[in-house]
């Protein structure tokens, strides 16, 4: 049956606008949900990075809130000075929001790993045991192939010895880049060191295999068929290791150790 | 009556099945199976989806014209997988993130428009209700015993439970390692295609 233009048009659009107003709604009344999900699924991350939960292990939202609470400290820290902001609500701040800020952020000066604005403050993590810091978490982030890769490193309190990595969120290919989040090769990385002597960023993700930690402490093996997203994670660590990221702040804290 | 309802709902089971038969969907097939537990939600995912899809074309079928038919049917179809991923990443989070862009891509997988375009366009509501649902359930048969079968002879494990002990943990079984990788479920599914062929030899195709 030949149908009119008009026809044929006014029902796409039907069919558009009750399609859209079904996708809107479902999204929008679900959002909370998701937004909860993923905040805990970061918490997650951070407490297996800790050592503080199982890989895999099962457990409620209120338990992970609570291993968080009692064992981990965050900090609210000046980038530029590694100055601790003591008044700031670690709860609510929102670091990818403070970097859109123009009044909370700088424009980044020229780096390869995509990032376009600095946050003038980080949120970062302690890990605690009986008081005193033994972990210090920090969030990194970076352009891979096709996303930024949003991420944790975290650091022995000598700040150099690398104690384990985590990817949260990035849309890499899976199989390829994706493989960021393999436990084994996020395995890899426990016991290289972030710096060298002179404290200058020297982790970096090669091409093909890397020796043991301790014959080959500043290379990690490449990702296979994943060139650019493992060039991505070097840059990443070169950037967030460097003056511009935690480098100011990391130095800090070596010095209040050993005046301690 | 009825009958035709069971033929719409029992025949893409094992006689008109889409994966072993048809051969359709086979990409989404090989990817979520190396666990049950993903291929379970997946086979859940895609119930839902043919199903809505094909009752929502068929409900307004006399109404699509045919010049923009395909749009329309794959409008309709993207939208609920959207919808269908939103809950699964507000109540399923983690086996969503397992599953990644495998429910998305459902909008691709050529069952669901398949079935839209061959029996939905043509037939009553309830009638392409029971054929959503019945091709999603031939699909899940499939998805459920390459699942079990990868997990169990992968990783030695049912829904994550031990079965098999493996060698590396202080057990017996040397897992294949084939079975965890994509090429395991390919010949999984040409097996299975096989014995159903042995079974029916009526769905044998002529060389």
């Amino acid at each position: 049956m030949e149908r009119s233009t008009g026809y044929i048009i006014s029902f796409a659009a039907a069919v558009c606008l009750i399609c859209s107003v079904l996708v809107t709604s479902t999204a929008v009344s679900l959002k909370d949900r998701q937004v909860e999900n993923k905040r805990l699924d970061r918490q997650k991350k951070i407490l297996v990075l800790a050592g503080l939960m199982e890989k895999g292990e099962g457990i409620d939202a209120a338990e992970i809130d609570k291993r968080f609470g009692d064992n981990i400290e965050a900090h609210v820290i000046d980038l530029e000075t590694g100055e601790y902001n003591p008044s700031a609500d670690t709860g609510n701040f929102d670091q990818r929001k403070a970097a859109k800020e123009p009044a909370t952020s700088t424009s980044a000066p020229a780096n390869k790993s995509g990032i376009q604005r600095v946050p003038n403050q980080a949120l970062i993590y302690h890990v605690l045991e009986n008081g005193e810091p033994v972990t210090l978490i920090l969030p990194v982030e970076g352009k891979g192939l096709w996303s930024t890769m949003y991420g944790y490193l975290a650091l022995a309190p000598d700040t150099t010895t690398v104690k384990g990595v985590t990817f949260y969120e990035h849309g890499e290919t899976p199989g390829l880049g994706g493989e960021i989040e393999n436990p084994s090769w996020v395995a890899k990385w426990p016991g290289r060191q972030a710096y060298d002597a002179s404290f200058t960023p020297a982790l970096e993700v090669i091409k093909g295999p890397a020796g043991p930690p301790d014959t080959d402490p500043h290379r990690i093996d490449g990702l296979a068929g994943a060139t650019l997203t493992s060039r991505g994670v070097s840059y990443l660590l070169d950037f967030w290791l460097g003056e511009n990221g935690f480098s100011p702040y990391l130095e800090k804290f070596r010095a209040e150790r050993s005046a301690s | 009556m009825s009958s035709k309802m069971n033929q719409a709902l029992l025949d893409p089971l094992f006689n008109n099945n889409p994966i072993a038969l048809q051969v359709l969907g086979i990409c989404s097939a090989l990817a979520v199976t190396t666990k049950l537990e993903t291929s379970l939600v997946m086979s859940v995912a895609v119930v839902a989806v043919l199903a809505l899809s094909n009752l929502s074309v068929s409900l307004i079928r006399n109404m699509i014209p045919s010049s923009i038919r395909i749009i329309v049917q794959l409008t309709i179809i993207a939208s609920l997988v959207i919808i269908t991923d939103q809950i699964l990443k507000a109540f399923l989070f983690e086996i969503s993130k397992q599953l990644s862009i495998f429910v998305g891509l459902i909008i691709t997988n050529c069952i669901v428009m398949g079935r839209a375009e061959a029996y939905a366009m043509q037939n009553r509501p309830l009638l392409s209700l029971m054929d959503g649902i019945g091709n999603g359930i031939g699909y899940a048969i499939i998805l459920i015993l390459v699942g079990t079968l990868r997990e169990l002879l992968g990783a030695g494990k049912i829904m994550g439970v031990v079965i098999l002990p493996l060698v590396t943990e202080g057990g017996w079984y040397h897992p294949n390692g084939l079975m965890t990788l994509a090429p395991g479920a390919f010949f999984l599914i040409g097996i299975f295609i096989w014995l159903l062929r042995t079974w029916k030899p009526e769905q044998v195709t002529e060389d």
